[in-house]
């Protein structure tokens, strides 16, 4: 077994800042273990972000290379990732919990007759890898058992991206996996935005967002009046904009935008982690919500407790007497 | 065209979380479940895709025996039949263990369609679609929004990050993960769920599936999450705690 090794990724043409968060838990892993860290990047040409990398204080970075790699395809990341394994045998291989890596690592830890513990957001002594369970309303502790490759994947906003002082400058190979055309069955196109983006959320510096607990389209406009008596922008959670209430721009979340308002009124969202990770930026976080043990209430400043319905009308009514 | 429908049963979602004796869990005396959400999509996908090409739409489903409700459920909606394996330790085997629990029982069916949901709002843990499809040996896409069949396979839509999305074009038989909101989800209606009891629920075991349990990992030991933040709960009725709000965000927050 040969250390703690991060499977890094590009994201228009830079490392992804989720990439450099699994190189962080990485190196807490590895030093509590005593292991060196290694990093591997997939693609067809790699060498300038390898040679990021390197200066980060690692133990060596593999660019794992081929002309079939670019763009991503499952098929293609599962057998050249799936050949490092098997050249590498790294104790721990950690990822990032991207899209893309929700897409192949959990066929890849399959292949290799092991499970990816996912969406890991701490981890603690002795290798236990902490995951959220009932949409971050419980937190489950897991181990990994048996010989093998342990494969992770960490949280985005889970491990803090330190600066590493003195870290000199890691060796850099080359890693030519044997790929045929004709394993690559799936053909993606160029991503593309959805409908015209017109509401850009990440420049409002107040924000309304509206969940589930709304119950109805019918009773949306309880919520736009509290947006507009405050001079905010309304958002949504999924939910919401799954039935079609409220357009997708509006979403906020992993899904939607990435928000960090000076204040964030969040009315009827339990807070599943999707969400959080789109708005736990914010100064200052409010929630309403009628349970007191919703997921919300942990990144929230002020809470209260209670029925929306009966809540929001309030407050409406006490912002404008505010203003006047 | 023949479609499988992987679906699970969950707690609901607003369903009392108090931890049981045994730490490992939750105490699921009086929780009431329901199905999946994005297995509701993903059977409403396939139901829909079933209406313009014909065919046939199969659940099929792990679990205890309460689990047969949600298969019913599914039926009602339109699927045509189910495969229920009958497995009360659902909780002790990991991602790979129910995925081959299902690789083994959808195997002998050679659908042209797998679907299932994304993840399941339970664990959480989004796998066992991938991994089905690496078990099968078939091509896979996940997070999908939109599935169209076409002469050489399919085209679906998948949803990338921050509202970017992208098309993929890809060969049957295939497996998709589905992700929630690319459809409106359908009732069952009176005539449905009546023609759901006499619709075929097969019961298949774990020991004829010939799968064993050994996880490879274990979920040790489960807690409440801590907080954060020292939230400040405002207490009153509606209408002092929102004027409490306004105060705060003005004078001590001072966002307003």
């Amino acid at each position: 077994m040969s250390g703690v090794w991060v499977v890094m990724e590009e994201r228009a043409g830079r490392v992804s800042r989720l990439s450099w968060e699994a190189l962080a838990a990485a190196r807490q892993l590895g030093a509590q273990i005593d292991l060196a860290v290694s990093v591997a990047i997939v693609g067809a040409a790699v060498e300038p972000l390898a040679a990021e990398i390197a200066a980060k204080g690692v133990s060596k970075v593999v660019r794992v290379e081929h002309p079939l790699l670019a763009p991503y395809t499952a098929d293609g990341f599962l057998s050249a990732l799936s050949q490092l394994v098997e050249k590498e045998l790294p104790a721990y291989a950690v990822l990032p919990h991207s899209y893309q890596v929700r897409d192949y690592a959990p066929a890849l830890a399959a292949r290799m007759g092991q499970v990816l513990i996912s969406d890991v957001v701490a981890i603690g002594e002795g290798q236990v890898f902490t995951r959220q369970l009932l949409q971050g309303r419980l937190n489950g502790s897991y181990r990994h058992s048996g010989s093998g490759t342990c494969f992770v994947s960490v949280q985005a906003g889970a491990f803090r991206v330190e600066e590493i002082a003195e870290a000199g400058t890691a060796a850099i190979e080359v890693f030519t996996p044997a790929i045929e055309p004709a394993q690559i069955r799936t053909k993606p196109s160029e991503p593309f935005r959805g409908s015209a983006q017109t509401v850009d959320l990440s420049s409002a510096p107040l924000i309304v967002s509206v969940g589930r607990g709304i119950k109805g389209e019918e009773n949306l406009p309880l919520v736009q009046e509290l947006a507009t008596a405050l001079g905010a922008e309304l958002a949504a959670s999924r939910p919401i904009c799954d039935n079609g209430w409220l357009p997708l721009e509006r979403q906020v979340g992993s899904s939607g935008q990435t928000v960090s308002p000076k204040l964030y009124l969040a009315v009827g969202i339990s807070g599943a982690i999707q969400h959080l990770v789109g708005m736990k930026g914010s100064q200052c976080i409010v929630a309403i919500n009628k349970d007191a043990d919703a997921p919300i209430f942990e990144v929230a400043n002020y809470g209260i407790v209670g029925d929306l319905f009966e809540v929001v009308p309030a407050l409406t009514e006490a912002v404008k007497a505010a203003q006047q | 065209m023949k479609i499988i429908v992987a679906i699970k049963q969950v707690p609901e979602r607003d369903a009392q979380v108090r931890i049981d004796a045994s730490g490992k869990w939750i105490d699921e005396s009086g929780v009431q479940y329901a199905l999946n959400e994005s297995d509701a999509y993903a059977l409403e996908e396939a139901l829909q895709l079933k209406e313009q090409q014909g065919g046939e739409v199969v659940v099929v489903s792990a679990g205890p025996e309460r689990v047969g409700t949600t298969i019913r459920e599914a039926l009602a909606k339109g699927a045509d039949r189910g495969i229920h394996i009958d497995c009360d330790d659902l909780g002790d085997r990991d991602a790979l263990g129910v995925a081959k629990l299902l690789a083994a029982a959808v195997k002998p069916e050679n659908a042209d369609l797998l679907l299932t949901g994304l993840q399941s709002d339970d664990l959480g843990l989004g796998q066992t679609g991938v991994i089905l499809a690496e078990l099968l040996g078939l091509p896979h896409a996940t997070l999908i929004l939109h599935v169209e069949k076409t002469d050489a396979g399919l085209t679906v839509k998948r949803e990338l990050e921050e509202g970017w999305f992208q098309t993929i074009v890809l060969p049957t038989p295939a497996v998709l993960t589905m992700q929630s909101g690319g459809t409106k989800l359908r009732y069952a209606t009176l005539m449905g769920i009546k023609k759901a009891k006499t619709k075929e629920v097969r019961c298949v075991t774990v020991a004829e599936l010939g799968v064993d349990a050994a996880p490879v990992i274990t979920l040790e030991r489960v807690s409440l999450p801590q907080k954060q933040k020292s939230t400040q709960f405002i207490q009153g009725s509606a209408k002092e705690a929102a004027a409490t709000l306004v105060e705060k965000l003005k004078f001590e927050a001072r966002v307003l």
